[in-house]
């Protein structure tokens, strides 16, 4: 892992729905070029952390700095962040009514005002490697799960965002369909793509990540390699989430 | 890096200086926009007056529409005058939107057997959806008792509503149909793999959700309707309108007209009011507390 300024840090980041907080107190380093994975029981707030980073929600306190910037700032402007942030949910969340292609071009040519000719140009060529360039023109309602998983990947990475955010992307797929998806954000890895991702897949997480953290009562709880987290865990919950995990014959 | 960045117990949270700052600049933002939202609201409202009290003509309109003596005594006839358009609303209101819903779910039905059926229902709403309100309230009411016919009424009143009900169901199925067909088909798909027939996949889940979707350009309608109640003075039925129009044939000052006219705006704003808080409500359920 290069020592470089982090690309995205939270630093003390405390979010409540209501009188219920689900991050208390969370500091966390994302460093460039690494995989950042965030493990913890159902409702642990992974999804919730993933959402304030990409200023969906707004955190209660704290901060969280893209690229030095702090962007919780009130005065930044949340569109522009969101530019330099790709995300994919677990329910990929393509449009319906456009094309794979089209779906994947709108953010370069509405948003990054790249010509069409050069934004489609980029999104076949990341199609193609990803075995997907016979369906540019197809309608997602006519892809498989695993498809429609990859289309909403490349959307995400069409714009070269600084980090991509990654939430439970295989949640929704069956086995044979997660591994061709995992294989693509090996391959993203790779590349040197900064990325953060919650996953409940924990042999891919341990293989793809730099980074493992465990989230538990508002805070990261253990945080380490993965040969640290997953090999030899420090505290109590995080070996009680993981045999539980084994047991379940998930580790 | 700690290794172990919390063994021993954490302390009790306190908001820190960034987010008292942050609330605080908030609270200005929030003020600021108040400022300006109140200074540019009376800026276009003294715009207004000055125009409009200012024009050559000001003071005998003043005296033809808003002369406060005629409008207290057009009053009360007035408000006599509306209960019967609120009457009318109470019933045409909910027999147009099963009447509509009907036909609507008539115009939905799949299978050459309701072919009939979906023709009629087809034709229905091509047909009253293009007829002119007007013309066929004045059909009704003049043209049904021309008739003659035996047991049928030939009070304008009932002619009246009927008209609005024929009228008005042909928009109002269009707008459930609308919302019918914008429940994605893998829902129909869904209920009909959990076993359940046709009617129950409409009943349980197609309708449920169609209907919520067009609640706003429902509550549009009935407030449409609302004002349309007036329209049955063509058939002598006295309504507001009617009474307004009453008051002024006596008088030739137009303010009765005003104060009924008013009146169906403050009868319509609780009504635009609850399909906002409705459509908000909603908005809510959906969106699981993000910005976005
Ligand atoms: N909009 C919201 N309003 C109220 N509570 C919410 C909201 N979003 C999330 N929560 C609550 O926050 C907690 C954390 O949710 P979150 O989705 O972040 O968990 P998670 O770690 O992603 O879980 P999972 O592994 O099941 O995806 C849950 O208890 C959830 O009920
Ligand atoms: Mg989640």
């Amino acid at each position: 892992m290069t020592v470089t300024a982090p690309v995205l840090r939270f630093e003390s980041v405390r979010k409540a729905f209501g009188e219920q907080v689900i991050l208390d107190d969370v500091s966390l380093e994302v460093p460039e070029h690494s995989v950042t994975v965030l493990i913890g029981a159902s409702g642990s707030g992974k999804s919730t952390l993933l959402r304030c980073a990409n200023l969906l929600e707004e955190i209660d306190d704290g901060a969280i700095w893209l690229d030095g910037e702090d962007v919780t700032d009130p005065r930044v402007d949340a569109d522009a962040v969101r530019r330099r942030i790709g995300v994919v949910f677990q329910a990929y969340n393509l449009f319906p009514h456009l094309t794979v292609l089209d779906n994947i071009t709108l953010g370069p040519r509405r948003v990054h005002r790249l010509p069409r000719a050069e934004a489609e140009r980029r999104a076949l060529e990341l199609l193609d490697r990803l075995g997907l360039a016979a369906k540019a023109g197809e309608y997602p309602d006519r892809l498989s799960g695993g498809q429609q998983q990859r289309v909403a990947l490349v959307r995400a990475i069409v714009s070269e965002p600084r980090v991509l955010l990654l939430d439970e992307i295989t949640a929704a797929l069956d086995p044979e369909l997660v591994t061709e998806v995992l294989a693509v954000v090996r391959d993203l890895k790779e590349q040197g793509r900064t990325m953060v991702l919650a996953t409940h897949e924990m042999a891919f997480a341990r293989d793809v990540a730099d980074q493992v953290c465990f989230l538990a009562d508002g805070v990261i709880l253990e945080r380490g390699t993965s040969e640290q987290v997953f090999g030899d865990p420090q505290h109590e919950r995080t070996r009680r989430f993981l045999s539980r995990l084994s047991e379940a014959g998930r580790l | 890096m700690s290794a172990d960045p919390i063994t021993e117990e954490r302390a009790p949270y306190a908001p820190s200086e960034r987010r008292l700052a942050r609330e605080a600049y908030r609270r200005s933002r929030t003020r600021r926009s108040a400022l300006i939202a109140t200074a540019s609201t009376l800026g276009v409202a003294a715009v207004l007056f000055l125009v409009i009290t200012g024009s050559p003509g000001w003071p005998v309109t003043r005296k033809t529409f808003l002369d406060p003596h005629y409008a207290r005594e057009a009053l009360s006839p007035v408000l006599h005058g509306f209960v019967l358009n609120l009457e009318l609303l109470a019933v045409c209101g909910p027999t147009i939107l099963v009447l509509g819903l009907l036909i609507a779910a008539a115009r939905t039905l799949r299978g050459p057997v309701f072919l009939p059926v979906r023709l009629l229902a087809t034709a229905y709403v091509d047909f009253f959806r293009g007829f002119p309100l007007i013309i066929l309230l004045l059909l009704t009411v003049f043209g049904v008792p021309a008739l003659q016919l035996q047991g049928v009424t030939n009070d304008p009143i009932l002619l009246g509503g009927a008209a609005l009900v024929i009228n008005y169901s042909a928009y109002v199925a269009e707008v459930f149909r609308a919302g019918i067909e914008s429940v994605h088909p893998s829902q129909r798909a869904a209920a009909r793999s959990l076993g359940l027939g046709y009617a129950q996949t409409m009943r349980f889940v197609v309708l449920p959700q169609a209907v919520r979707r067009v609640v706003p350009a429902l509550v549009n309608d009935m407030a449409s309707l609302q004002k349309d109640t007036g329209l049955v003075y063509v058939g002598g039925a006295i309504d507001a309108v009617a009474a307004a129009h009453i008051q002024v044939a006596s008088s030739f000052n137009y303010t009765p007209l005003v104060v009924a006219g008013l009146g169906f705006v403050i009868l319509t704003i609780p009504m635009t009011r609850y399909a906002d808080w409705l459509t908000r409500r909603m908005d809510r359920r959906r969106a699981q507390g993000g910005i976005v």
